[in-house]
């Protein structure tokens, strides 16, 4: 009797077990999915929607994460200034085009919505509105930064961004202070060469100098290698761009595949991490190590700002050095300036929605509250006619990108929006990470460089 | 009592039917379709026939990702049942503390995937960064850290199937067998193991389908780094769908070749295990 008993016990456990797990992963599946997307709709906008929407709606899927709140803040108040209802949606980071492809296939599909330069716009072209004859072109102030095809225009940046590698003022100067410094002052910095001779001294001297290496960790945890397999790389594929005169193109030679290994070589060998724990890293980590004061050089761009603010290094203390991989000439080289963040609207939405969100797109670029929440609040340069020499962020890293600019160096544009695929990135990612463990050769990443831009170059679309 | 079953049949089958064919048979029809479509969004396709398939091999991932999965489904199928039913069999001989264990062995089942994955990782790496390695090193690295992962979290399932099974032996068939003198190894493999064959065949085809299918902790434990070589068959799809302009279609014609080759391997194992079950 006891063992029937047990044994109808066992049973509507193993029973409820199978129901539990089932739960536990789909809702492991919903955290994901939750977390790769916080919908929030303006609550305002929700109640004041039902009236509203003959006049159309705005949906907005919003690319950047640590921008999110204030996105959402935004649609609040434009909800409560014009009764329209505003949308957003936060894709996680990386997960950008996996949200955006199952949002746009729904009736309710974002009216507004990222591209990331000429590839993006060939995926998501059946889906970008001709924005030709807009006022939000119009405002654009850099024609030639819209992405165009044919006479039309579909997708326009919103934001100007740089990167660069960043410095902390501070330690540089106590290293030059040091007896047998190579350099006198951080100025002197203006080719590769020099910073290399600085970085490998500074490692070697790194207990003297009270930090833990020259450069923060080159991450490479899944998802954080951006910053080596698209922008690091950016630098060889300019100058070779520069070379034959292009800014896309069906084949790459990797002519400045030589200089990628020396700075690359530079970075994981002078590092605040033994190369074989790289692929733990994250770009988050890095940054904490630079904000910190463990490291003197991190290479990141201008949205770093929130990451190291408020904490140990100060404000006057940050120092922005363009990313010199040897090539002749670089003492002119400037800052990697340019963008991926460029607005479509949907073609395929309806009409009042589209006006409802080139309205919305006018007064975030028009009124004082919307230019407020992009410059001050977001820490946007953006390139429209609408702002004013002075409505521009002020920190540390963006004001240094305009030093650059106006001391007439030449700025490095992101050759990068030409790469083929995100596949294409990824792999270049890990071919680096693969060397950098020393589990993999240099000439497989220059293979995976080359070989797989053609093979992936290739469109199959345009096959058929 | 017939006649009212057959009368009602209908209403209780009803909502579940619905539900199947609303969140199976249609979606099942419609990605069945699209592995034949060209397509950025589900919702906007072009009929290409056959090219999908076709170019589904010209991508060395999938059947590298085959052989890793096919090699993973083999190792955790073996470690998790033999470590299950080991620990069945300790847990059915009345030692003490004899429900904490079993609690404990279970509670990792609790735990969804994707969680689960990212616990297992900071656990490993926590561990290996002693050895300065990292659990995306390499292959191997991320070939056992999934099976030591799938191990953990479903050795503690299958064991509870594994005790059902063991304590519906019937008491003097083991009494029997020790008055006629056998030894614990003979108990063992002449009764035991024969008569849990329900609970084997059961354990052996959940482990065998879930190590292929295999995705939330492939993603949050390697992510298949380093260079997809620790990436299992889902995640090679999950990545060809979305990671590639215009390759959309070939995914959904992997996802079709995965769910055929699942489904012919489930069958199979289940018709092997079947036959060696006995009649109590």
């Amino acid at each position: 009797m006891k063992l029937k008993v047990f044994l109808a016990m066992m049973l509507s456990l193993i029973l409820a077990a199978g129901m539990l797990s089932a739960c536990a992963s789909s809702s492991g599946e919903g955290a994901a999915a939750s977390e790769a997307a916080t919908e929030t709709a303006a609550p305002a906008g929700t109640t004041a929607a039902e009236p509203a929407s003959s006049e159309g709606s705005v949906y907005f899927l919003n690319f950047k994460p640590e921008v999110a709140e204030k996105w959402e803040e935004i649609a609040q108040v434009y909800s409560g200034e014009t009764g329209v209802t505003v949308e957003v949606m936060t894709a996680a980071s990386n997960m950008y085009e996996q949200t955006l492809r199952s949002e746009i296939a729904k009736t309710k599909a974002p009216t507004l919505f990222q591209i990331n330069g000429p590839v993006g716009y060939q995926n998501w072209s059946d889906y970008c509105l001709d924005l030709k004859d807009t006022e939000f072109y119009e405002y654009l102030s850099d024609k030639s930064l819209a992405v165009t095809s044919g006479d039309g225009v579909y997708g326009i940046p919103y934001a100007i961004e740089g990167y660069g590698i960043i410095y902390n003022k501070t330690i540089v100067a106590d290293y030059c202070a040091l007896d047998g410094a190579v350099i006198a002052s951080a100025d002197e910095i203006v080719n590769f060469d020099t910073l290399k001779a600085v970085a490998e001294d500074m490692q070697a001297r790194k207990d003297e100098l009270g930090i833990e290496g020259a450069f923060a960790s080159t991450s490479f945890a899944a998802g954080e290698d951006w910053r080596w397999q698209t922008h690091l790389a950016n630098v060889p594929l300019y100058y070779e761009f520069q070379d034959k005169g292009v800014d896309d193109a069906e084949t790459v030679d990797g002519t400045y595949l030589e200089n990628f290994k020396n700075i690359f070589d530079l970075y994981i060998n002078n590092s605040i991490t033994s190369p074989n724990l790289l692929s733990s890293k994250t770009v988050g980590d890095s940054m904490a190590e630079f904000a910190l004061g463990q490291v003197a050089f991190a290479q990141n761009g201008d949205w770093a700002w929130g990451d190291i603010k408020d904490n140990e290094v100060g404000e006057d203390e940050i120092g922005y050095l363009p990313i010199y991989i040897g090539v002749d000439g670089e003492e002119n080289q400037g800052l990697c300036v340019g963008t991926e963040n460029f607005w479509s609207i949907n073609s395929q939405a309806s009409e009042a929605d589209q006006q409802a969100t080139l309205d919305f797109v006018k007064w975030l670029l028009t009124s004082d509250t919307g230019k407020d929440y992009l410059v001050n609040q977001m820490g946007f340069t953006a390139p429209f006619t609408t702002f004013g020499e002075e409505e521009a962020p002020s920190n540390p890293l963006s004001n240094s990108i305009l030093e650059y600019s106006a001391s007439g160096k030449t700025a490095v544009s992101w050759a990068f929006s030409a790469m083929p695929s995100q596949t294409y990135k990824n792999h270049v990612g890990q071919a680096l990470l693969e060397y950098a463990q020393g589990t993999g050769t240099w000439d497989n990443v220059e293979i995976v460089f080359i070989d797989e831009w053609a093979a992936e170059k290739v469109n199959p679309t345009a096959e058929q | 009592m017939d006649r009212a079953l057959k009368k009602y049949f209908p209403i209780f089958v009803l909502p579940t039917l619905a539900a199947f064919i609303l969140w199976f048979i249609i979606p099942f029809i419609m990605g069945l379709y699209l592995s034949f479509c060209e397509f950025t969004t589900v919702t906007n396709t072009t009929f290409v026939g056959l090219s999908n398939y076709m170019r589904v091999f010209s991508d060395g991932g999938f059947v590298y990702s085959f052989m890793f999965t096919t090699a993973f489904a083999v190792v955790s199928v073996l470690t998790i049942n033999v470590l299950a039913f080991t620990i069945a069999m300790l847990l059915t001989k009345g030692i003490r503390g004899t429900n904490i264990f079993r609690t404990v062995f279970f509670m990792p089942n609790l735990i969804g995937g994707i969680v689960l994955g990212y616990i297992g990782m900071l656990v490993l790496n926590g561990i290996l960064i002693n050895f300065d390695r990292t659990i995306t090193y390499s292959g191997a690295y991320g070939f056992w850290g999934l099976v030591i992962l799938m191990n953990w979290q479903q050795i503690g399932y299958m064991m509870v199937i594994y005790i059902a099974g063991i304590q519906n032996i019937p008491g003097e068939l083991i009494e029997a067998a020790k008055i006629d003198g056998a030894r614990p190894s003979q108990t063992l493999r002449h009764i035991t193991i024969p008569m849990v064959m329900p609970s084997v065949t059961i354990c052996v085809f959940l482990t065998l389908t879930n190590s292929f299918k295999l995705f939330d902790q492939n993603l949050a434990l390697t992510a298949g780094a380093p260079s997809d070589k620790s990436a299992m068959l889902a995640l090679n799809i999950y990545n060809t769908f979305y990671g590639r302009v215009g390759w959309e279609g070939v995914g959904q014609a992997k996802a079709v070749l995965f769910f055929a080759v699942v489904a012919v391997i489930g069958l199979v194992q289940l018709g092997i295990t079947r036959r060696k079950e006995v009649q109590q």
